[in-house]
């Protein structure tokens, strides 16, 4: 029989005011086995962890349960308080008597008998408990970072300087990502590439550094500390070892009338081209859906005309198998599509231009050299229109995304503020709903924008935009401080279009079994205290992957999952976590089920003999599970038809003992 | 009075006019604004606040067209037109029975009327 503590946590009032915690710890004090039972303020402090301390020495505590916050929360501080006092750490049960009790309900006397029903399930539970010991796992010293944009370049800098090798998977053919299109960046209105280039460099240069360009992530398996990962380099048709980049062949190739993505499709490029001057690695690619010699054997002019000989037709996707202790989480941002918003004529008209077409219009490196000039016809607008939350903090069905895309306001301000300094004889009118500026000089920025350079801010939005036949675009607005509906001539209108998660990144997450939101932003295991770390172990997060985010905000981010990363990898060995599953032989058939569940490939099959009737032998096939593998999901005890497999700390007694106690009233 | 003319209006519209973050994009969409006293947006507005006694009093009931541009175009879902419409109830209601008859509506015709005041017309009375 053990002897049980029960520990009631008042959680300040986050509990007490809706449970009556003193008829809980009473309550749970008559249960069988339980010894000693007592309430306090707050359990985590060091005078509540004293209490469970000195209980387990007075009373000779063989398992304690305490009734408070989540797990996830606080089941570390009370194993360590366990263990300090002598108690193996597996003998201590958490009652989540906050989050699934006190917080979701208002009725205390409801509340009071629920928590103490968790209670006494999580009292039955440590009646099976068995003390486990935790082994040791090794940790491989390299991380992969997935997404070679500014949070993807950011984060393997800081841990190549660390000292630990870094391996970049950038499915484009360059690494640098969206900062690349952006012209400058606010609020100091520095030149992106100017400050973007340079780490793109110090990326290729670093011997610690190994950039899979044009390549994509195929399979991960493994844990934290020991990942196997596929990564699948598509091929190019040109060999990256003799390219020197010298463009001859984007020059010489015929097919030029291929949309270029790097401009939006604002201008064209070749079926073989290197996106910009500045990519790193600076090799050709060959675009196998544009190239008439991939398509039909005819043509070869790239070939011919390269003098390092790196142009094969031939050259075919590559499987790389890596091993890694950590993975980065890098796939950032797209704009979403503007094609659904008829009532802005994005599709009707050229000069209707979502803000990262305008970024490229403005670039010196873009289709106009920089100089601002109309899609349609290239001539300079002399009234620019700029319309704030196209597709951001609409929450009503099928309008766009319910969250505020948290860069457009900025950059709007830096768009509208650009264009009057360059071309002061521009009207250009802002319709925004609230400008958000909350960061350092932001406010100042946008202000500097009214005040120093003339930027019209109409408080509202935009109904519609009409094309009309002269080339104009009529835009009917509110402007609902002077309560008046105003009606534009626009040469241009902008759209600052919301920002939603990489298409790559779900299939990515389902990979990594790393949660999601409902909008594909990857979860971070605590909104606030660790929110650059994914819930599951060794896989962090970097970059607008997890949010929207603005520069500054993602490569502090980046440092910081670095950072996170880097602790890691400083481990020579990881603790295991020792729930995990084994098979009782005398019970598994061998059917299989449980190897072809397990995502960590822990289990195998091993043919054993065993002792049968009347003296004879039989030789059966069983499985047997690889404890420093296993990371105890349970996937496998459930699939297990014959009931061998079972989870330490977690049996299916111990489930089920649970369930009897909830139900026996 | 105007609580509980509000809460009806409420229920009868089934908007919830919380759900408004003031972007105006339902007086930006509003084809007869110039006629509106009181705009779609400020609609939403004064029923949020109480203020029903001028919006039962106000011209602007019959100047919307039902066209529902703003209940398509609101990214929050809030309906401005819905509000308009249980409005305009309220004042029939406090009426009482003057409905018109299908019948008499075509002799009340002129070439200004909008059809899609007619629809509504005939939507409204021919129950």
């Amino acid at each position: 029989m053990q002897r049980i503590g029960v520990f009631v946590c008042w959680c300040g009032s986050n509990i007490a005011a809706t449970v009556d915690v003193a008829a809980v710890s009473e309550a749970l004090g008559h249960e069988p086995g339980v010894v000693f039972s007592t309430n306090y303020q707050y359990m985590c402090s060091e005078a509540g962890q004293n209490i469970i301390k000195n209980a387990i020495r007075d009373y000779q505590l063989t398992g304690i349960v305490v009734c408070s916050c989540s797990p996830r929360m606080h089941e570390a501080t009370f194993r360590k308080t366990a263990a300090s006092a002598g108690l193996n750490s597996y003998m201590v049960e958490i009652a989540n008597i906050r989050e699934q009790c006190s917080w979701i309900h208002k009725d205390k006397a409801q509340a009071t008998e629920k928590a103490i029903i968790l209670g006494r399930a999580a009292i039955a539970k440590v009646h099976l408990n068995a003390p486990l010991t935790a082994g040791e796992s090794p940790v491989t010293k390299r991380a992969l970072v997935i997404g070679g944009g500014i949070a993807g370049i950011q984060t393997a800098l800081d841990i190549a300087d660390a000292g630990f090798e870094v391996d970049i998977v950038e499915k484009q053919p360059t690494i640098g990502g969206k900062m690349t299109q952006i012209d400058k960046t606010f609020p100091t209105l520095d030149c992106a590439a100017c400050i973007l280039t340079p780490k793109m460099v110090d990326c290729a240069q670093n011997d610690k550094i190994n950039i899979f360009a044009y390549s994509e992530v195929k399979e991960v398996k493994g844990f934290v500390g020991n990942f196997h990962v596929k990564i699948n380099k598509k091929a190019r048709y040109v060999d990256a070892t003799k390219c020197t980049g010298c463009g001859e062949c984007t020059e010489k190739c015929p097919m030029k009338k291929i949309p270029n993505e790097f401009n939006l499709g604002l201008d064209n490029r070749h079926a073989i081209y290197i996106p910009f001057a500045q990519a790193v690695p600076k090799v050709a690619t060959i675009d196998p859906n544009a190239c008439n010699m991939l398509k039909n054997g005819k043509c070869g002019l790239c070939a011919k005309v390269c003098s390092a000989g790196a142009i094969d037709y031939k050259q075919k996707d590559e499987i790389v198998e890596r091993e890694y202790g950590a993975i980065v989480v890098a796939t950032g941002y797209n704009p979403i599509k503007l094609d659904d918003y008829d009532e802005y004529a994005y599709s009707l008209s050229k000069d209707v231009v979502s803000s990262l077409e305008f970024e490229r219009i403005t670039n010196a490196a873009g289709p106009t050299g920089g100089t601002l000039l109309r899609p349609s016809d290239g001539k300079h607008p002399h009234t620019l229109v700029f319309v704030q939350c196209v597709g951001s903090r609409c929450s009503a069905e099928g309008k766009g995304k319910s969250y505020c895309s948290k860069i457009c306001c900025m950059y709007t301000a830096k768009h509208a503020m650009l264009c009057r300094e360059k071309y002061p004889d521009t009207e250009v009118y802002v319709f925004y709903i609230d400008v958000r500026s909350p960061g350092k000089n932001y406010d100042e920025f946008y202000r500097r924008a009214v005040e120093e350079y003339g930027v019209h801010y109409i408080k509202g939005q935009v109904g519609k935009v009409v094309p009309r036949s002269d080339g104009k675009l009529l835009v009917q607005g509110s402007d609902l401080l002077a309560n008046e509906q105003v009606h534009i001539e626009a040469d241009m209108v902008v759209l600052a279009a919301a920002i939603e998660p990489d298409k790559s990144a779900r299939p990515l997450a389902t990979m990594l079994t790393a949660s999601m939101d409902t909008n594909d932003f990857f979860t971070e295991a605590h909104a606030k205290l660790r929110p650059v770390e994914s819930p599951t172990a060794g896989i962090f997060l970097s970059g607008a992957c997890q949010g929207p985010k603005d520069i500054p905000d993602t490569v502090a981010q980046a440092g910081a999952a670095a950072s996170k990363v880097i602790g890691l990898l400083a481990k020579d060995k990881l603790t295991c976590n020792p729930c995990t599953a084994h098979s009782d032989e005398m019970m598994c058939n061998g059917c299989s089920s449980c190897e072809k569940v397990c995502p960590y490939g822990a289990i195998s099959y091993v043919d054993k003999e065993f002792r049968m009737p009347n003296r004879t032998t039989a030789i059966r096939r069983v499985a047997v599970v690889n404890e420093a593998v296993c990371q105890g999901c349970g996937a496998c005890t459930v699939a297990c038809p014959s009931g061998a497999m079972d989870l330490k700390g977690f049996s299916n007694s111990q489930i089920m003992a649970e369930v009897d106690a909830i139900c026996k009233m | 009075m105007s609580k509980y003319d509000r809460e009806q209006i409420l229920r009868t519209s089934g908007v919830n006019v919380l759900k408004c973050m003031r972007c105006g994009k339902c007086s930006a969409t509003c084809p007869s604004y110039d006629e509106m006293e009181y705009h779609p947006h400020q609609f939403v507005y004064m029923v949020e606040k109480g203020e029903i006694e001028p919006l039962l009093q106000s011209k602007s009931l019959y100047k919307c067209l039902s066209c529902f541009a703003c209940v398509e175009r609101c990214p929050r879902g809030v309906e401005p037109a819905k509000l308009v419409e249980a409005v305009r109830l309220q004042v029939i209601r406090q009426q009482g029975m003057n409905h018109l008859k299908p019948d008499d509506i075509p002799a009340l015709l002129d070439d200004d009327l909008p059809q899609q005041a007619i629809v509504t017309a005939l939507r409204k009375y021919s129950k």
